[in-house]
């Protein structure tokens, strides 16, 4: 059986990944589950200084999601060079660096530091909701996803991959920004940009306001991005958002995607992501599907 | 891990008493993780209430769509439970003196603490709205007093101020309850100078420091630095945590 699947340059040994923000820099889950056995590893979102994030509260439950709004905290790039860079490089697997800048400038410095051994890809989140300086703001202008897409790639030798926001009207036009930047690969979605209200109170939740929904209740949502945004861009996709069973990462890898992500679901289930794993090799082998490869975009419409 | 539910029950109004079968040994003020199914999505988090060989103990009140669903589990039903998760209270030998004070649902965690300290003279100060509950049980380890905000049991009025007083021969203090409780405790014990370890509590998203959203504003060389309550705390030194 082929589980391999490749992201640009980069093979990964299966198509089962986690998504950044929702599996720290790894050690929290090495108590659970044996690391060795992802695809990779999308670790939180890195800026160029250590960022404290927002005050609490930063999350609150909804019908079958969470809103968060944690806004990037993180030791900064050296800090993850330094403290977590190492213990993730004892595990065979992809290591797929989420960096955040605030500015255009940040990003390539972000991506000129983390252009070193031990790192196999970065991520170029210009899609979190929760940030005041860049982050979303870049997301929802076509212009700066393909301006920091094409700066970073400059600078960086490793795989480049653009996470996109679904929080704009057409995410084909993202799609394609990032390919014409010159991106090897697309992940998407990001949260979804949503609120909630303390009736007691009659103010929001967050500080913020606005929060980013995850979880079940944006599958839909996150699905049918990933089939528009496969359809615009000849790049493979990463397909992410409300994954939390078998099923639901088919289909996405259905749709069009090459790999998946688990994300808020390893905050229920620790092992979800590899238990996810082994019920596709279930699925295969039930359905004679000798190489993963032939799922990726096989929908019948 | 599923775990068998022995007896679940009401023991005040609103507050339920749950024993399950557990095979971890956990410290005082660590917590568990609960499933409390229906819609619900994440688990919540619960202080442990008491532990004895196998057997687990939590003390919840029913607030919202989680603790109501759990408030219907029944004997031999089997719950999905993680745990146990945090850091806990740190129980020193050298000291014995001990004040333990607890409001309202934070008292839960601190019987599993009287229970484990070996202090010659122990304190128990217990605050409650209205109704009390675990009372008794305290009363094994230590003199409990107890407040009521309306009255109902114990003096009237606030256990921070009924213990105001009988700080001075004090080595430690332990706290778990409201905010506004806590930053008396943490008043109190920095007016007389005395150790003082309190359980802090936050929205948790994972409860084993992945999701980052259970933070917590501690001092730091310059400014402040948000730790995690689930895994540097729930317990912390009050002199280090910005209530």
């Amino acid at each position: 059986m082929n589980l391999k699947v490749n992201i640009g340059n980069l093979e990964l040994k299966n198509p089962v990944l986690v998504a950044s923000g929702t599996f720290g820099f790894g050690k929290e889950y090495s108590h659970y589950l044996d690391l060795d056995n992802l695809g990779g590893i999308m670790v939180k979102g890195l800026t160029l200084y250590p960022k404290e994030g927002n005050p609490p509260p930063r999350i609150y439950e909804t019908p079958s999601g969470i809103l968060n709004s944690v806004g990037l905290q993180n030791p900064g790039v050296d800090g993850f060079i330094k403290g977590e860079l190492p213990f993730l490089n004892e595990f065979n697997t992809k290591i797929i660096a989420n960096i955040a800048g605030e500015t255009i400038e940040e990003f390539v410095t972000i991506a000129q530091k983390l252009d070193i051994n031990g790192v196999d890809a970065l991520e170029i989140n210009v899609s979190c909701p929760n940030v005041k300086e860049g982050g979303m703001s870049f997301g929802v202008n076509p212009n700066s996803v393909y301006e920091i897409t094409k700066k970073v790639k400059r600078v960086s030798s490793k795989t480049v991959i653009v996470k996109l926001t679904p929080n704009v009207t057409d995410i084909k036009i993202y799609a394609k920004a990032a390919e014409d930047g010159g991106a090897d690969a697309i992940s998407l979605i990001n949260t979804v940009t949503r609120m909630a209200i303390d009736v007691n109170t009659r103010r929001p939740v967050f500080k913020n306001v606005f929060a980013g929904l995850s979880g079940p209740a944006i599958k839909p949502i996150a699905l049918k991005n990933v089939y528009e945004a496969k359809r615009a861009v000849s790049i493979p996709v990463i397909g992410m958002g409300g994954i939390s069973s078998t099923e639901d990462a088919l289909e996405f890898m259905i749709a069009g995607a090459t790999a998946v992500a688990v994300g808020t679901y390893n905050f229920i289930n620790p092992t979800g992501s590899i238990d996810i794993l082994e019920g596709i090799k279930k699925y295969m082998l039930k359905n004679s599907i000798f190489d993963v490869n032939q799922l990726i975009n096989s929908i019948n419409v | 891990m599923e775990y068998v539910v022995r007896e679940n029950r009401e023991i005040s109004n609103g507050i339920y008493r749950l024993e399950l079968e557990f095979d971890e040994i956990p410290m005082p003020g660590q917590f568990v993780m609960i499933n409390c199914g229906g819609n619900t999505l994440l688990k919540r988090p619960f202080s442990i209430c008491d532990h004895d060989a196998d057997k687990l103990t939590i003390v919840y009140q029913v607030k919202g769509k989680g603790t109501y669903n759990l408030s219907k589990v029944k004997s031999l039903d089997t719950l999905e439970v993680t745990g146990p998760h945090g850091h806990g209270f740190d129980v020193f030998d050298k000291f014995n003196n001990i004040l333990v004070i607890g409001g309202g649902v934070g008292i839960p965690p601190l019987l599993f603490l009287s229970k484990k300290l070996k202090a010659k003279n122990l304190k128990i100060a217990l605050g409650f709205k209205s109704n009390v509950f675990l009372v008794d049980e305290f009363q094994k380890y230590g003199d409990v007093i107890v407040t009521s905000e309306d009255g109902n049991t114990g003096m009237k009025g606030y256990i921070t101020d009924a213990i105001k007083d009988d700080i001075k021969n004090i080595d430690i203090i332990y706290g778990c309850g409201p905010k506004q409780m806590l930053k008396a405790v943490k008043d109190i014990a920095e007016k007389y100078d005395v150790p003082c370890q309190i359980s802090v509590e936050e929205h948790m998203g994972c409860g084993i420091g992945a999701c980052m959203t259970c933070a917590c504003e501690t001092k730091a060389d310059v400014g402040f630095h948000y730790k995690k309550v689930c895994q540097d705390g729930p317990v912390f030194w009050a002199k280090e945590v910005v209530l």
